[in-house]
């Protein structure tokens, strides 16, 4: 404990104390009857423009993609942008696609994904591998949010060996899960105020101060290399990193918002007007994640990756400690202490949220499905509260004894599993041509293949696809929902006259609109 | 179904305006260069950090253009 940043470290747990306090008081906040799951699980849907921009904001710009994006700019260069375009392509889908399910959920009561499909197409079975696919998805995304924490409680220089080692980790897991079962989703809509305001900040602070401090944004990209400067030109009969760019773009805005996390989000919005306001609003976010992208390159410049200081934090974090060694060597220690604050609570909002939403999904769509079909409003809550605890513990262990590497390389399986739900509930939202048995084909076989494809390149996330003498590669994720719209599209029909029973859809044609 | 209805679930040509962002921003040859800088920035940054302040501009515009 002989390095620990004391200044730093007091007011990151002053910050972090304080948002505790907050998680645990938002249990009044626009007071409603907590054991009903509505309630609980999703705010009571009572939240604004403001609160659902910060809520939203704070759940999809988790501190994982703070640490890791500039750390793959740092790391592989230009490639990483492609958050940029990502973020981009996800808000004209919320303006079109997810209103209409927010209107859908609204007037039905719908809680999940789940919910929606199975009153839409009316088959528990498709609707019961929406929720797996949701569920075991997050897991491992909670888990990232984890190593975000831990990453900063390093490099404020708290160590130990064993469990001593962890106890921070532990404490910081103990609170959220204890202020998450007692509060619910207004927990992390009020923390999410403070960790944005943190965020930005930091994110101000960071693009102003440092090129400065480094002579200019001229002096900086000069000393990137210029391979990394701009993605690599394709050469003949392939796309290359073009292709590569665009669909990890592409298949990550589409996968994104059909993780429960971000639905959970979406449908705690008080009206629709709100989630159109948002897709106006949100891009504020999207711009810093783009600045802060460039800290990637900061790190290159002021070339702290070769100081003896942080050579033991490189060691054990790897690419993901470069924002953080940037910020203790361009920053006095009690703004290092804000702007780990403002990381370590970022991991909060998002691993609350994640847990939530998978705790309304086991809730709703296993529990109430398959185990106990009439259960009361109170049960129903307190299940999910349950399961809530019993989904971060799952990730706790995950973090403690799996090392870091297969979190991120699951979490990278998890957008190619997530895509997959898109027909039924992307789709679904405009039309119920599909017939639920062609969907829960197409969506076997694209998690098997897209799985499959995974493995065989090792857990790249782009598969080089190739035709004949040309070669495509490109996002794995993208490649697998064709081919499994496509076995939609062509079962259907043949579904249709197998006489599979098609169950009703309780949804009508104007549940999808305002009045 | 009235025919206030029907119009406020329909299609609106404002809509394209959403396939314009898309375009750009998934077209890597558009904008992977390096000149013309601003202020030592790459035209392949700066271009799509302004890239997300004109969709945010499109977007309000379909906003205020189009009904709920």
């Amino acid at each position: 404990m002989a390095d620990v940043n004391w200044v730093a470290l007091s007011v990151f747990l002053a910050l972090f104390g304080f948002v505790s306090w907050l998680g645990f008081a938002a249990a009044r906040w626009r007071r409603g009857d907590l054991d009903q799951l509505h309630e609980w699980g999703l705010g009571g849907r009572r939240f604004g423009t403001v609160v659902t921009w910060f809520l939203v904001g704070g759940d999809l710009y988790t501190a994982y993609t703070f640490i890791a994006v500039p750390a793959l700019a740092f790391g592989a260069g230009a490639i990483a942008f492609f958050a940029v375009p990502y973020t981009v392509v996800i808000y004209p889908l919320l303006f079109l696609v997810f209103r209409r399910l927010w209107y859908v959920c609204h007037r039905r009561g719908y809680i999940t994904a789940g919910d929606f499909v199975r009153g839409r197409f009316g088959n528990r079975w498709l609707a019961l591998a929406i929720t797996l696919t949701g569920i075991v998805a997050t897991m491992p995304y909670i888990a990232l949010q984890l190593v975000g924490i831990q990453v900063v409680i390093g490099a404020l220089g708290v160590s130990g060996s064993g469990l001593l080692g962890e106890l921070p980790l532990l404490i910081a897991f103990l609170v959220l899960a204890a202020f998450t079962y007692s509060s619910g989703l207004r927990a992390p809509a009020s923390i999410a105020i403070v960790k944005d305001v943190l965020i930005y900040i930091t994110a101000i602070a960071a693009i102003i101060v440092i090129p400065a401090e480094l002579g200019g944004f001229g002096k900086i990209f000069a000393a990137v290399p210029a391979q990394k400067l701009l993605l690599a030109v394709p050469g003949e009969h392939t796309t290359g990193a073009y292709g590569s760019y665009a669909t990890l773009a592409l298949g990550s805005a589409l996968a994104l918002f059909l993780y429960p996390h971000s639905l959970t989000a979406i449908l705690s919005a008080s009206s629709g007007s709100a989630i159109r306001r948002n897709a106006a609003l949100l891009p504020g976010y999207s711009f810093m994640l783009g600045l802060l992208a460039l800290l990637g390159f900061f790190v290159i410049a002021a070339g702290v990756h070769d100081l003896p200081a942080y050579a033991a934090g490189f060691k054990t974090f790897g690419n993901n400690f470069a924002v953080p060694a940037l910020l203790l060597q361009s920053f006095p220690s009690w703004f290092v202490g804000i702007a780990f604050a403002a990381i370590g609570i970022g991991a909060l909002v998002p691993a609350a949220i994640m847990s939530i939403a998978a705790a309304n999904l086991y809730t709703r769509n296993i529990h109430r499905e398959f185990i106990n079909r009439n259960p009361t409003d109170k049960e129903e809550a307190q299940n999910a509260k349950w399961a809530s605890l019993l989904v971060k513990f799952g990730a706790l262990v995950f973090i403690l004894l799996v090392p870091t590497k297969y979190a991120i390389q699951l979490q990278l399986l998890g957008g190619i599993w997530m895509i997959q739900t898109l027909p039924a509930v992307m789709l679904g939202a405009y039309t119920r041509w599909f017939n639920a048995w062609a969907l829960l084909i197409g969506w076997a076989v694209g998690t098997l293949v897209g799985t499959w494809m995974a493995i065989a390149t090792n857990l790249q996330n782009t598969y080089p696809l190739s035709v004949g003498s040309y070669t495509f590669p490109g996002y794995t994720a993208v490649y697998t929902v064709a081919l499994n719209l496509v076995l939609a599209a062509v079962l259907t029909p043949i579904c249709n006259r197998l006489a599979a029973s098609t169950g009703a859809d309780e949804t009508l044609a104007n549940d999808y609109f305002s009045h | 179904m009235s025919q206030t209805e029907q119009k406020r679930g329909a299609w609106s040509w404002w809509y394209l305006l959403f396939a314009v962002q898309f375009l750009v921003a998934l077209w890597p040859p558009l904008y992977n260069r390096v000149e013309p800088n601003l202020f030592g920035i790459p035209f392949f940054y700066w271009f799509q950090l302004a890239w997300i302040l004109v969709c945010a501009v499109l977007t309000a515009t379909v906003y205020w253009a189009t009904d709920d």
